[in-house]
């Protein structure tokens, strides 16, 4: 039952071989087993998650059921949620309860979907490593010595170590895609504007998305058609019609071209991991797809242009957290000015204080044009070379991180060397682009790899079709973490 | 460009946020090998390139939608302030700024 999809258990709890209360009450299980050790949630509370599990339960007795009715669903600390805290994996917020839900948490418990609880998360998404976060770090499922990436890692390591079956996670540079490759699971970051950012604490609000984290394409299609749609209390959120992401699980992959950008596998790329993606691409060439040699030329330049635009947006973003309205406020200060000094000194951590003054440095007269401006302007010929890219081809093809999950505390002393982790998953977001990733296999050392598959605006379904026949001729998505047996 | 120590604190004093003596110099050291990376852009050409303020903006022609200028939220004051650090009689209570 753990190591089950989506798809699977729907099927049993509709043939009633299940009910939610037992399958919730398996996962509260391992939760309480594993957890200590994994520190992959935050906050469980398995009185609502049963009460949930019940009444789904109820309602399936009653009328027929959607396929997430009764299913244990994860959630990232970044969503809020009424009734249980919500921290972003932050001092600022660690008792904070929501007055409200977010957009996600509302469309899954529309879709009868049961709260697992909320998942731990490098501090207001910022990491790449889950290190930063003021509950204490995640460790990977496949060795508690390494980092499960970030930020969105607690979601990362509770569906790979199998303590919940899915869960949701937000990807600003990287971060739904980087921990579903150090962790072997699958995760999709949508096209910009897709998912509602009602409710989901923002940290740079023109990269910021919300998206699925699980074991199989086929169920990050099934959590899509739940997260996904149009919601007015989110100015950035498109209005298009609801489509079935699902709809192209079957993709004919002869004749499908995917392109391959030379920059996405030059020097410093680990060579067992470009061993992996080449095998990957390779069995795509097999079922008659064709390759394309594509060039990306300012790929180089993503890290260095997300490193002004992120820190600008969330130096603007966080300043709401003033220790007046909501969250933490210093004990000791001396007037107005510095119980705002002293609140948001003591209630945020070192990487996120360091990105809140680059932020305000950019910004700041004098700099605005040399820095925030020309980045900006940088950001526009990045989504222009994926245009060009996809006048010639249908999905690009690569690495999702440049290397395998690493030791814990290896970069968290120099921030470049962890903002460089996320170079080949920056540039999607800048260009407001879809992005996914899927395992393909293993380094020298058991570590799952990474395969990133990028597609045009709203091109998701496709994504998830050429994802999903792979998976149905691999066996990679399924393998449990040997750190965490069944 | 790499920044001085005054300047260190002249930028935490714009983000309110208290740097102490004994780390003005780590945040320092961490704050120029970021300037050192970002420096790379200064390189790069633009001249005639508009900046991008939206992610959609570039092939999708997608633009930010307006809302009609309407109430649309209701009064939640009491569940908002219940919140607050401090809070009393519908006031958020702050240190005292005027004497």
């Amino acid at each position: 039952m753990l190591n089950s999809t989506l798809t699977e258990l729907s099927a049993a709890l509709a043939r009633k071989e299940l009910s939610s209360v037992e399958l919730t009450n398996a996962f509260l299980n391992r939760i309480k087993k594993l957890n200590p050790g994994l520190n992959a949630f935050i906050t469980v509370d398995e009185a609502r998650s049963l009460a949930d599990a019940k009444a789904s339960d109820a309602r399936r007795a009653k009328a027929a059921a959607g396929p997430l009715e009764g299913i244990p669903v994860a959630h990232k600390d970044i969503f809020c949620t009424q009734g249980l805290r919500t921290t972003c994996g932050s001092r600022m917020l660690a008792a904070y309860d929501s007055p409200y839900d977010a957009h996600v948490i509302e469309r899954f418990a529309a879709a009868g979907a049961v709260m697992l609880g909320k998942t731990n998360m490098d501090e207001f998404a910022m990491g790449s490593s889950n290190e930063t976060s003021w509950f204490g770090p995640v460790r990977n499922p496949w060795d508690a010595g390494l980092v499960p990436g970030g930020s969105s890692g607690g979601s990362a390591a509770a569906v790979a170590g199998r303590l919940a079956p899915a869960a949701t996670g937000t990807d600003t540079g990287g971060s739904i895609r980087q921990p579903a490759a150090l962790t072997g699971t699958c995760g999709l970051k949508p096209t910009y504007g897709v998912v509602s950012r009602y409710g989901m604490i923002a940290f740079a609000s023109s990269l910021d998305q919300g998206g699925p984290l699980a074991k199989s394409a086929a169920d990050l299609a099934l959590l899509m058609n739940a997260m996904a749609g149009f919601d007015a209390r989110d100015s950035t959120s498109v209005e298009r019609p609801a489509e079935d992401y699902g709809r192209e699980l079957n993709l004919e992959l002869k004749g499908l071209r995917i392109g391959l950008p030379n920059e996405y596998f030059g020097e410093g790329l680990d060579p067992d991991v470009r061993a992996r993606v080449g095998e990957a691409v390779r069995w795509f060439e097999s079922q008659g797809a064709k390759t394309v040699e594509i060039a990306l030329p300012n790929t180089a330049l993503a890290v260095p242009v997300y490193y002004v635009i992120a820190p600008a947006e969330a130096s603007s973003n966080l300043s709401r957290f003033d220790g007046v309205r909501y969250g933490h406020r210093a004990k000791d200060y001396t007037d107005l000015a510095d119980l705002y000094r002293c609140t948001r000194a003591e209630g945020f951590g070192a990487e996120v204080k360091r990105r809140i003054l680059i932020g305000t440095y950019v910004l700041s007269l004098g700099y605005y044009d040399a820095y925030y401006l020309q980045a900006q302007k940088i950001r526009r010929l990045i989504a222009r070379d994926f245009a060009e890219a996809f006048r010639r081809c249908d999905l690009v093809m690569g690495p999702t991180a440049p290397g395998t999950a690493f030791a814990m505390g290896a970069k968290s002393d120099d921030p470049v060397q962890m903002y460089l982790n996320d170079i080949f998953t920056i540039p999607a977001p800048l260009a407001g682009l879809p992005g996914l990733s899927v395992p393909c296999g293993f380094d020298a050392a058991g570590l799952p790899v990474g395969l990133q598959i990028m597609g045009n605006y709203f091109a998701e379904a496709k994504m998830l079709g050429a994802a999903h026949r792979y998976q149905q001729a691999t066996d990679w998505h399924l393998r449990v973490p040997s750190g965490t047996p069944l | 460009m790499s920044l001085t120590l005054e300047q260190v604190q002249r930028i935490a004093h714009l983000a309110r946020i208290a740097v102490s003596p004994e780390e003005v110099h780590g945040v320092m050291e961490r704050l120029n090998r970021v300037l050192v990376l970002i420096d790379q852009l200064q390189a790069v050409d633009t001249t005639g390139i508009e900046p991008m303020a939206h992610a959609l903006d570039a092939e999708t022609g997608i633009v930010q939608r307006r809302r009609v200028d309407a109430v649309t939220e209701p009064d939640r004051r009491d569940a908002f302030q219940a919140r607050a650090p401090a809070a009393e009689a519908g006031l958020y209570l702050v240190p005292k700024v005027i004497e």
